[in-house]
């Protein structure tokens, strides 16, 4: 919403300045987003004579002028064919920063003429659009600054034009009155009456008809008809201030219902009642029905959009905007101006559905005042017949003012007990009246104008509003002496499974909770329950189903960079379907490119899925993931199909995977591989059930641990953790850890084998172990791993 | 004896290794050694006679004794420094590369807003980033025609033939939490609400993701003028700094009543941002008391409590307190980036060590 300063005092007798007027415009919640001041930028253009033009030796178009100026007389080389002796202009020295053409004047020589200077145009000021010559003024001393004589002598140039952004809340604010009602009631001047108007109707208007099937649709819809105007131009004030607005001056009879638009909130339209066929009928559009609109286009509308018809079909889109075919023209001589009320839902919604913004759409949608319409449509006809003449008709409802009137209470102590405000009560009522509310004891009327205002709060709103926020004094909120823990455990272990991959080396990134369709299907997404509707884009199309199709891409950007050893994580939400909650926490680390790089101290080795199970094994015991946990072979097709595995908690529940990235995926991604990489679901780890802090006893024994080295040739696809937990199997009370400490294929093995060596720790607990105790339990966990593999012992 | 002596510590002291100086050591206190030798004598000595050389016996075995450990450590230390002498290491070799990894700004902020809202009293609420319309509209007063829920931008999930629900939405802010917080909870009730958020926007300030913190706070008796001084106390803390000077604007959301935008104190001098001093205003986050219409769709009886929301940018706070230029490049994941703007695993923020 724009408005000018002059266009403002209309309204508001008022001697603050613009500075002064903006800051409580903010404040009151009508928040200023620029303010352009006309004369600042015209400040450093002075008024100067031509004194002479010659002929410019070298070219036939310019000519070489000798100028009176403040700095004294000046030889300036002008083009304008307008240039010539004796005629007062405005000059821009050598120095000077002209808006129009965006360039800074300098002493110049054109085709071997010295010029000091310049003299402008409208255009070059940024006045309007004048550029057929320089401005040439009947007035004004040599010297004399252009804004001063703009402001004495056309003062619409240089109003100071303020652009506010109105909050949904507040369609009465799209009016200059409802502005200035808000500046009075914060005490920046009173608020004017609107000047006394008769409108003398003499014949009957046209009657409309409401189709019944409307529904509410159009609760009033008021006309006058008027014969005989003559349409033509606005008067310079008007088309200066719609100007000022960024509104384009088109014709009185348009001119003046945009003007009432902006000045009072009351769209309105004008119908050339010539070329209208038959009585209007205001109704529900039938399907297929077109209407040729103002803008140029053409509409097909669909049932239930809201016309305003003639015997010939839809001349109007209600609320939003007229019909070509019968809107006014130059020639129009007998106009009929339509005030009309209309449901905001339902224009808000053709208009959303027609894509069609409108200053008129933008109010209706918000909400007009709707006990003003019949006295907005007399006050721009008694405008059209002041300047355009013509005989008016009885003013023609079709429909009643709706009845909006309500109160709520006003309590002044609210002010306090919920903002935290102190004003007394008289002044709190002073604020209420002004805005418009009438108050009787407890009760607040509201204005017409206001549909926002829905309740008790409300009122308190109004008033802590205009009192100004900016009074508020903070008060202490009690608060624990000593904070308790908030977060939860399954946020805390999220915020430690976080600090542990940044330890591990990983960087955190955060990516986009949505991807690109093949990247989701890929990773078993890209179903419709996850698909937006609305994308932005096609590669943020479908709810991520992992975090790895991000974190690959990532990969994929970092590597075109040059980086190629990369460790990244994410710890955050993936989709397992489209409805609220089916997400969940997942943290993933991806490791790419070498573990070491080329070096002195050893060479190069690429990552591998160990290099990803140590990881996760880390971050599984930070969480205090349970020691036993099961693994698998069985996880998702992504990774390679031969070097993964799944981590099971009992024989469902998935905790992690882990390996190297199926090449395919990688392929697809454009990722250059080998990639390593794991996804562990925290909240697949059970909190611990005990809530001490305390730990168990720690149990040692002082006597000495033996270890002893056990080699195995074994299948070459017999799984290690089987030897493993075999040998622990010989003697559960004696063996305290088993370790594989090595393991080879080829050399002396046969194909197809391979050797894998334990070391076991046996640790007694009563009595040191006597050899034979040794060799009695190594006989055993050999004889257990070879039953339950096949391995025989190396020799 | 004075023979014996000489010629033990001469011996001791011309040892040139350690293995010499162990022979010594045996030719004179090993088990068949000279000195030892002698002290067996003693026992057949008369008891006069054993009076008199005893004593100086032992002296002797003592001094050769100690003359050996003094002439060993000399020896060991010369081999030690011979063996120094001939160690030497380029130290200006690169160490073992060791990777760093890096926390994401975001999860820093969030951890900095965490603690100082924990100090304040409030528990951390989260809740699904696909939401129903009731949950991020309908129950915060914005109603289905109301201009307002135009104006979000919202992301709307597709919905497969013949199911006619209303489609779910990406939450387009954290509010919905708020709800799902009030109606789990009940009054009194302190939360903060950190995550991610969508909107249907891209450009140079527009990212369709980024990420919000909102406050609740509920009770008998709570003002606008408690919101005010949370806020001062949390952008105290937050921004390190010992005072704040923040402007309530009046302004408008559907689910607070009295709703404002609030602006602190700013000055951008040399491009740098410095709070508390200056004349330029940075609005910095919205805020309200909480709608009564939004306390009842949470199931909280308005007539007997009241209370205040507040919601910001984490995004946005990262990049004032932090210099970060670009939102977009937050979800980049340009290692550079990552590197530079990313904080080291143990950096924790604590209200003891700083935020």
């Amino acid at each position: 919403m724009k408005l000018t300063l002059s266009w403002l005092r209309d309204h508001l007798d008022t001697t603050a300045t613009v500075p002064e007027l903006a800051s409580a415009l903010t404040d009151l919640g009508l928040e200023v987003e620029s303010i352009r001041d006309p004369a600042s930028a015209l400040k450093p253009f002075t008024i100067a004579k031509v004194l002479d033009a010659q002929p410019h030796p070298n070219a036939d178009k310019l000519r070489v002028c000798r100028v009176e100026t403040a700095q004294g007389i000046q030889q300036i080389v002008c083009g304008a064919p307008n240039a010539r002796a004796g005629i007062t202009v405005v000059l821009a020295s050598p120095g000077t920063y002209v808006p129009g053409i965006d360039t800074t004047i300098g002493v110049g020589t054109i085709r071997g003429v010295e010029s000091f200077g310049m003299m402008a145009s409208e255009r070059e000021l940024e006045l309007s659009d004048e550029h057929n010559g320089i401005i040439e003024l009947p007035s004004g001393e040599v010297g004399q600054s252009f804004a001063d004589w703009l402001a004495t002598h056309d003062p619409a140039r240089v109003d100071p034009v303020i652009e506010i952004k109105i909050t949904p809340n507040r369609p009465d604010a799209l009016g200059l009155r409802g502005i200035a009602r808000d500046l009075a009631a914060r005490g920046l001047g009173t608020l004017k009456p609107l000047p006394e108007i008769t409108v003398q109707g003499t014949f009957d208007t046209p009657p409309v008809t409401l189709d019944p099937s409307l529904d509410g649709g159009c609760p009033l819809f008021a006309t006058r008809l008027i014969r005989g105007v003559r349409n033509g131009p606005s008067p310079d004030w008007l088309q200066a201030r719609l100007r000022a607005i960024g509104l384009r001056p088109i014709s009185l009879l348009v001119d003046v219902t945009n003007f009432f638009t902006f000045d009072l909130n009351r769209p309105l339209h004008v119908f050339d009642a010539d070329r209208l066929a038959g009585n209007l009928t205001v109704r529900p559009a039938r399907d297929g029905e077109t209407l040729q609109a103002l803008d140029g286009k053409t509409y097909t509308l669909t049932p239930g959009q809201m016309v305003i018809a003639d015997a010939t079909g839809p001349q109007s889109l209600a609320g939003i905007m007229g019909g070509e075919p019968t809107g006014v023209t130059d020639a129009t001589t007998n106009v009929l101006v339509e005030s009309a009320l209309w449901d905001p839902i339902r224009v808000a919604a053709t208009g959303r559905a027609q894509k069609i913004t409108s200053d008129a759409r933008y109010r209706f949608e918000r909400g007009v005042d709707p006990a003003f319409a019949e006295e907005g449509l007399d006050r721009a006809v008694a405008m059209i017949l002041h300047h355009a003449g013509g005989e008016p008709s009885h003013r023609a409802t079709a429909g009643t003012v709706p009845d909006t009137a309500r109160a709520y209470r006003f309590d002044p102590d609210r002010l306090k007990s919920l903002v935290g405000l102190d004003l007394p009560a008289d002044d709190q009522r002073r604020i209420l009246e002004d805005l418009g509310f009438r108050v009787e004891s407890d009760r607040a009327h509201v204005p017409s104008w206001r549909p926002d205002i829905q309740g008790d709060a409300d009122i308190v709103e109004e008033v802590a509003r205009v009192a100004s926020l900016t009074r508020l004094q903070g008060v202490p909120l009690a608060s624990p002496a000593i904070p308790r823990p908030v977060l939860t455990p399954a946020q805390a272990r999220l915020n430690r499974a976080r600090r542990t991959m940044a330890s591990l080396g990983y960087n955190e990134c955060v990516t986009y909770a949505f991807i690109d369709r093949p990247a989701a299907t890929l990773f078993g997404g890209g179903d419709d329950a996850r698909r937006i509707g609305n994308p932005i884009a096609s590669d943020l199309s479908d709810l991520r189903p992992s975090l790895l199709p991000g974190l690959l891409r990532a990969a994929a950007r970092n590597q075109a960079r040059g980086f190629q050893d990369l460790a990244l994580f994410e710890a955050s939400e993936s989709f397992t379907g489209g409805e609220p909650g089916q997400q969940r926490a997942e943290v993933t680390g991806l490791l790419i490119g070498r573990a070491q790089s080329k070096g002195v101290h050893a060479p190069a080795r690429a990552q591998d899925a160990f290099d990803a199970k140590a990881d996760l094994d880390a971050l599984l015991a930070t969480l205090n993931a349970p020691q036993k946990l099961q693994l698998r072979r069985d996880g998702a097709p992504w990774w390679h199909p031969g070097r993964h595995g799944v981590l099971t908690l009992g024989p469902k529940t998935v905790v992690a995977e882990f390996g190297e990235i199926h090449p395919r995926i990688l392929k697809a991604l454009d990722v250059k591989g080998p990639a390593v990489a794991f996804t562990l679901w925290p909240d697949a780890i059970p909190q611990p059930r005990s809530t001490t802090r305390a730990r168990p006893r720690l149990e040692t024994s002082d006597l000495q641990a033996v270890e002893r080295d056990f080699a195995f040739v074994v299948d070459a696809r017999t799984e290690s953790q089987a030897l493993v937990q075999a040998a622990q199997g010989a003697d559960k009370a004696l063996i305290a850890e088993v370790r594989v400490f090595d393991a080879f294929q080829g050399g002396t093995l046969p194909e197809g084998q391979k050797s894998l060596a334990l070391t076991v720790r046996l640790q007694p607990k009563t009595a040191t172990l006597t050899d034979a105790e040794i060799e009695q339990t190594s006989a055993k966990i050999i004889d257990k791993v070879s039953k339950a593999t096949g391995a025989t012992l190396r020799t | 004896m004075d023979e014996l002596r000489d010629k033990y510590l001469g011996a001791v002291a011309s040892a040139s290794d350690e293995a010499a100086l162990e022979e010594v050591r045996l030719a004179a206190l090993g088990k068949k050694g000279e000195i030892a030798l002698r002290m067996r004598e003693l026992g057949t000595m008369p008891p006069d006679q054993r009076m008199a050389t005893a004593p100086a016996l032992n002296a002797l075995r003592d001094e050769v004794a100690a003359a050996v450990a003094a002439r060993k450590a000399a020896l060991q230390d010369a081999a030690l420094d011979e063996r120094l002498r001939a160690e030497w290491l380029d130290v200006s070799l690169p160490p073992r590369p060791r990777r760093a990894g890096t926390i994401h700004p975001i999860t820093q902020v969030t951890d900095e807003v965490t603690q100082i809202f924990a100090a304040l009293g409030y528990a951390v609420a989260e809740g699904p980033q696909v939401e129903d319309d009731w949950h991020n509209f309908d129950a915060l007063n914005i109603a289905p025609e109301h201009p307002a829920r135009q104006e979000h931008d919202t992301f709307y999930m597709a919905r497969s033939e013949g199911d006619n629900r209303p489609p779910h939405v990406l939450r387009t802010h954290t509010s919905p939490v708020q709800i799902r917080a009030m109606m789990g909870q009940g009054a009194p009730l302190r939360v903060i609400c950190p995550g991610r958020v969508f909107r249907a926007d891209y450009d140079q300030t527009h990212s369709p993701m980024f990420h919000q913190v909102e406050g609740l706070a509920i009770d008998r008796a709570i003002t606008m003028a408690n919101l005010k001084w949370t806020l001062e106390e949390f952008l105290k803390a937050f921004f390190e700094v010992p005072t704040v000077d923040l402007r309530f604007r009046a302004s408008h959301f559907p689910f607070t009543e009295p709703s404002a935008e609030v602006d602190i104190r700013c000055s951008w001098e040399g491009g740098t941002l410095k709070l508390g001093e200056g004349d330029s205003w940075l609005e910095i986050l919205g805020s309200g008391m909480v709608h009564p219409k939004v306390l009842t769709a949470g199931g909280i009886d308005p007539t007997e409590w009241q209370g205040f929301a507040f919601g910001m940018g984490i995004d946005r706070l990262a990049m004032l307190k932090y210099g970060i230029p670009d939102l977009r490049a937050f979800f980049e994941s340009d290692l550079r980036w990552l590197r530079h703007y990313g904080f080291g695993a143990l950096e924790v923020p604590t209200l003891a060590g700083g935020v």
